[in-house]
C-alpha cells in the first residue's frame, strides 16, 4: 500500500499574542509546529503500513524551512518526504493549494508507484479551513471521506471508517483510492525511535520547485492562482456588559423572574398550571 | 445570463431540517434586502418535498429540489454533481451552506469543481451594494483572536460555510408563499463507489445548538461529579449541560457537550457558567446567549465581563441551593435582587 500524507508547518496559534496597541498580530517568538490533525493523519499511515506492508511518503508546500516538520515526519517514520517550495507558489489559498498538491501527488505516484490512500489532517491551526483535502480530492477524481476517527477495515481492495458527524457516527466503505481526512480520536501519535530520530538528522528531504512541474498551469498558482483574499482584519472587541451582582442562589433566581425568561422559556405558564 | 440570488444549502437528516439551513435562510434574507434580489434554497434528498415547502415557511422565495433515490444518504459525489447542476443552471451570485461536517465536505467539493473561492466557518455575513454586490464574509482567526474579512472578487458564485448558532432563523410562517422548481437529475447507484452502511446515533450527543438552556461547568467543578448535579439543574431548568474544553480533555465529561471555538457555538436564552474563568476561547462560543449567568469564586474572573447575572462564591454551596429554589418554583417577590455595580 502506498500512502501520501500531507502535512503542512503551522504557527501554534495557541502562542500568538495580539499587540493590543496596534492591534496586529505579533509572530515573534512563536513557535512552528507540524499541524496536530496532519500528525493523526501521519500516525494513521504509519500504522497501517505495519499491517498492510507499503510505503509513506510525506509532501507538503511551504518555505524552505518547512523542511523541519518533514524531518519530523521522518522522525516517526516515514519512508520519504517532499518540500514543495518556490516563490510562485506563495499567497496561494486552499483552491490554489489543493491544485499544487494535487499535482505532487501525481508526481509522487509516478516517482514511487501508484498511490492507494492520501492522507490530510481534518483542518489546520492557520488556514482552520478543512477545505485542502476535498479541493485534493476532487483534482484527483478520488472518493473522499472526510472527517474519519476510525479505519475499521481495508481489505479487497475496500476501506471502511467511521465519519465523526455532529449528530453520530456514519460507518462508510468505498473502494480505494481515496482521500480522507484525519481526526485525533484516530489514534495516539507515537514517540520518535532514537535511531529514527537519528536518520531523520541526516535526512534531507527531496525538494520540488515549479521547474519540476512543467505541465502546471501557472494561472492557477500561488496569489493569482487564488480566488479569495483577505481584505481587512481586526480584534474582537468584548461586548461590555453590566453585570448584577446577586447574594446566592434565592436572590438569582428572584432576578430571573424579573426577566422575560419565565415567559421566553414557559416557566410562568408551567407555574400557571399548578 | 448574470449570477443572481443567494442560495442556502438545506441540510437535513431523514427529512428533518438542521436548524443551520434556517439560520442561514434567515442571514440570506437580510442580504438580499440590500442587493434587491431573492433568496433561493437547495434542497437534495430522496422524497424531500416537504422540505421544499419548509423552506418556503422559513423565508426562501424559490426552493430547487434535487430528488432522488441515490441522494437518500448524504454522499460527496452524488451530492456534490447534482448541487453543481443546480448551481450552474440557477448561478446564484452567492451560495451559503452550514459549516457542519457534510456541509464543509460538500462546499469543499462544489468550489473545486466550479471553481470559485469559498471562506470556511464564517461568523459574520454582509454584503456591499451595487454595484460590487461582494460578499463580506468575515471569520475568526489565529484562535478567535482576529477576525478577518475574506472576499472573492473576481469568481461566481461568492460561497461560504457559515457556523451553526450564529445567525438568526425567522419566524416560521406558513402564510409565506413561494415557488418549487424540481430539477431533473440522472445517477446511477451502480457508477457510485462509496455507500454508507449505518448511522449510529450518537445517544451521549447533546443538542447544545437548539438549546434554550444550557448549565454549563468547568474546570473549577474539580471533577466530573460535579456534572451530575448540573445535570439536575438543567433537567429541571428544561435544558442541557455544556462544559469548557479542560472537563472534555480530562474526561470529566464527552466532547460533544464542549461550548466554544473548538466546540459547539450555542444561543440559548439562558446560559449558566459554573466554574468557568471565561477565556475567549470560551466565550466566543456562548457570547451570544441571551442572559448568562457567572457562578464563580474569583471575583476577578473574566467570565463577569459577559455576565449579565453574577454569584461570587463557592458552586458547591450555590449550585444544591439553586436546585433547592427552581425545585419550589416561581419565588415570593419583593425581596431585593441584588445590586448593580
Ligand atoms: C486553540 C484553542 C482552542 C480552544 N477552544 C476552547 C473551546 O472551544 N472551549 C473552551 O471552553 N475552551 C477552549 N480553549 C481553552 C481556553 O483557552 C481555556 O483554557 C478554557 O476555556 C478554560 O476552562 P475553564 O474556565 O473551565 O478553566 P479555568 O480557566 O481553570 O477556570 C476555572 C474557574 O473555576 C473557578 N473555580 C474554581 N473552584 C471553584 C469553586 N469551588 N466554585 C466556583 N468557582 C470555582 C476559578 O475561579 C476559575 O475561574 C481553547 C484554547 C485554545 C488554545
Ligand atoms: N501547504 C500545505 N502542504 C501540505 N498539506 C497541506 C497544506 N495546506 C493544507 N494541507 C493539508 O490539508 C489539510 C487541511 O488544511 P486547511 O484546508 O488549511 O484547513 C491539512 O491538515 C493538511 O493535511
Amino acid at each position: 500500500m502506498h500512502i501520501v500524507v500531507c502535512i503542512k508547518q503551522v504557527p501554534d496559534s495557541r502562542e500568538i499574542r495580539i499587540d493590543g496597541r496596534t492591534g496586529t498580530l505579533i509572530r515573534e517568538g512563536v513557535p512552528s509546529i507540524m499541524n496536530p490533525y496532519d500528525l493523526h493523519g501521519l500516525e494513521a499511515a504509519l500504522q497501517l503500513r505495519e499491517q498492510h506492508g507499503g510505503r509513506v511518503t510525506v509532501v507538503t508546500m511551504g518555505p524552505p524551512m518547512a523542511e523541519k516538520a518533514l524531518k519530523q515526519a521522518i522522525s516517526l517514520g516515514a519512508d520519504e518526504a517532499v518540500l514543495v517550495t518556490d516563490r510562485k507558489f506563495s499567497g496561494a489559498d486552499t483552491l490554489a493549494t489543493a491544485y499544487v498538491l494535487s499535482e505532487v501527488i501525481k508526481k509522487v505516484a509516478a516517482t514511487w508507484g501508484p498511490v492507494d490512500l492520501v492522507i490530510a489532517g481534518k483542518q489546520t491551526l492557520d488556514g482552520d479551513t478543512g477545505q485542502v483535502g476535498p479541493g485534493i480530492a476532487c483534482r484527483l477524481d478520488l472518493e473522499q471521506l472526510t472527517y474519519v476517527e476510525k479505519i475499521v477495515a481495508i481489505e479487497g481492495g475496500r476501506i471502511r471508517v467511521e465519519r465523526h458527524l455532529e449528530d453520530g457516527i456514519e460507518v462508510v466503505e468505498t473502494a480505494l483510492p481515496v482521500l480522507l481526512t484525519a481526526l485525533k480520536e484516530m489514534n495516539t501519535v507515537r514517540r520518535a525511535t532514537f535511531p529514527n530520530m537519528l536518520a531523520a538528522a541526516r535526512y534531507k528531504p527531496i525538494v520540488w520547485t515549479t521547474a519540476d512541474f512543467p505541465d502546471i498551469d501557472p494561472q492557477q498558482i500561488g496569489l493569482k492562482g487564488s480566488p479569495t483574499i483577505v481584505s481587512k482584519s481586526w480584534v474582537p472587541e468584548v461586548k461590555k456588559v453590566n453585570t448584577t451582582y446577586v447574594d446566592g442562589a434565592g436572590a438569582l433566581w428572584q432576578a430571573l423572574w424579573t426577566t422575560d425568561l419565565p415567559d421566553r422559556l414557559g416557566w410562568a405558564a408551567r407555574e400557571g398550571a399548578k | 445570463m448574470e449570477y443572481q440570488g443567494i442560495m442556502v444549502w438545506v441540510e437535513h437528516r431523514d427529512g428533518t431540517a438542521k436548524s443551520v439551513s434556517w439560520q442561514l435562510i434567515g442571514q440570506a434574507r437580510r442580504l438580499a434586502e440590500k442587493l434587491g434580489t431573492e433568496v433561493f434554497a437547495l434542497v437534495q434528498g430522496d422524497h424531500v418535498g416537504h422540505l421544499a415547502q419548509e423552506a418556503i415557511f422559513r423565508g426562501a422565495d424559490r426552493v430547487y429540489v434535487l430528488d432522488h433515490p441515490v441522494l437518500k444518504d448524504y454522499r460527496t459525489r452524488p451530492y456534490s454533481t447534482s448541487a453543481l447542476t443546480a448551481i450552474r443552471e440557477v448561478r446564484p451570485e452567492i451560495v451559503l451552506i452550514g459549516a457542519t461536517y457534510q456541509g464543509r465536505d460538500l462546499a469543499g467539493a462544489i468550489a473545486t469543481h466550479l471553481p470559485t473561492g469559498l471562506t470556511a466557518d464564517t461568523t459574520m455575513l454582509d454584503v456591499e451594494p451595487d454595484p460590487s454586490r461582494l460578499l463580506l464574509a468575515s471569520r475568526p482567526a489565529f484562535s478567535e483572536k482576529l477576525m478577518a474579512t475574506i472576499l472573492c472578487k473576481k469568481y461566481k458564485p461568492q460561497m461560504a460555510t457559515a457556523r451553526a448558532g450564529i445567525f438568526e432563523a425567522l419566524p416560521r410562517d406558513e402564510s409565506r408563499t413561494g415557488q418549487i422548481i424540481p430539477i431533473p437529475f440522472e445517477m446511477d447507484e451502480a457508477a457510485i463507489a462509496t455507500k454508507v452502511l449505518a448511522f449510529l446515533k450518537g445517544e451521549d450527543r447533546v443538542n447544545l445548538e437548539d438549546a434554550q438552556v444550557i448549565v454549563a461547568g468547568g474546570r473549577g467543578l474539580g471533577g466530573p461529579q460535579g456534572f451530575a448535579l448540573l445535570k439536575q439543574l438543567a433537567d429541571l431548568l428544561g435544558g442541557v449541560v455544556g462544559a469548557s474544553r479542560p472537563c472534555c480533555d480530562l474526561g470529566w465529561i464527552k466532547n460533544t457537550h464542549q461550548v466554544g471555538q473548538t466546540g459547539q457555538t450555542v444561543r440559548p436564552k439562558l446560559y449558566i457558567a459554573v466554574g468557568i474563568s471565561g477565556a475567549v476561547q470560551h466565550t466566543v462560543g456562548m457570547g451570544g446567549a441571551d442572559i448568562i449567568v457567572a457562578i464563580n469564586r474569583d471575583p476577578n474572573a473574566p467570565i463577569f465581563h459577559v455576565a449579565n447575572y453574577g454569584i461570587v462564591g463557592d458552586w458547591q454551596k450555590v449550585v444544591p441551593e439553586l436546585i433547592e429554589a427552581v425545585s419550589a418554583g416561581r419565588p415570593l417577590m419583593g425581596v431585593a435582587g441584588g445590586e448593580a455595580r
